[in-house]
């Protein structure tokens, strides 16, 4: 499923138009994404929850010249699903 | 961050009865998980996509016990981050340095 699919369903649900539904379901998507670069989590209840994990620096190579390089310290965002989502996964 | 932080951000984005801000986050949600559960992966531009991924059948060990016990065949659901997320996430490390370096004040 793609977003305009998404943004099709939720729009019949709701009873709005389209294009009034793709700027809720875009402002869903841009609110999780602000929260996580502001380093909060995010919890959706009877989904799961998207965080962020910091990844220590450490020294990399490389791979073409095979010279020492440092990979400074980074976040990156993690998701993980929630126990009712799991399981619903895991029937189907 | 909740739910209801999520319903203010669209209601105060759109002006439309708070309400129904509620019950779009809801129908995202629901929308999401149900194409989940029928096996099927999302893919939103500019956040990610939801893969589902099968695993097979294998050996594990109780670590409690340390007996050998067997992990039956299942489905996992993965999240792989776009690049536009990983970027939005990632500039925060060097915006909090560059305040650190700039104001000499602990994080």
């Amino acid at each position: 499923m793609t977003k305009a699919e998404l943004v099709d369903k939720v729009s019949q649900k709701i009873d709005l138009n389209r294009k009034e539904t793709e700027v809720i379901v875009n402002s869903f998507f841009d609110c999780i994404t602000q929260a996580l670069s502001d380093g909060k989590k995010v919890e959706l209840r009877g989904f799961g929850g998207f965080r962020v994990k910091k990844r220590k620096p450490r020294t990399g190579r490389n791979p073409k010249s095979g010279e020492k390089v440092t990979v400074p310290e980074k976040n990156v965002p993690f998701f993980k699903a929630g126990k009712e989502l799991r399981n619903l996964v895991n029937k189907s | 961050m909740v739910k209801t932080s999520i319903v203010d951000y669209i209601y105060e984005k759109i002006g439309h009865p708070r309400k129904l801000a509620a019950i779009s986050v809801e129908e995202i949600i629901n929308s999401i998980k149900e194409t989940l559960a029928n096996g099927e992966n999302i893919q939103i531009v500019g956040f990610g996509r939801f893969n589902l991924r099968k695993k097979n059948e294998r050996t594990g060990r109780d670590p409690a016990t340390g007996e050998e016990i067997t992990i039956s065949a299942r489905q996992v659901l993965t999240f792989k981050p776009s690049r536009q997320l990983k970027d939005a996430v990632l500039r925060r490390v060097r915006n909090k340095n560059k305040f650190r370096c700039n104001n000499n004040i602990k994080p």
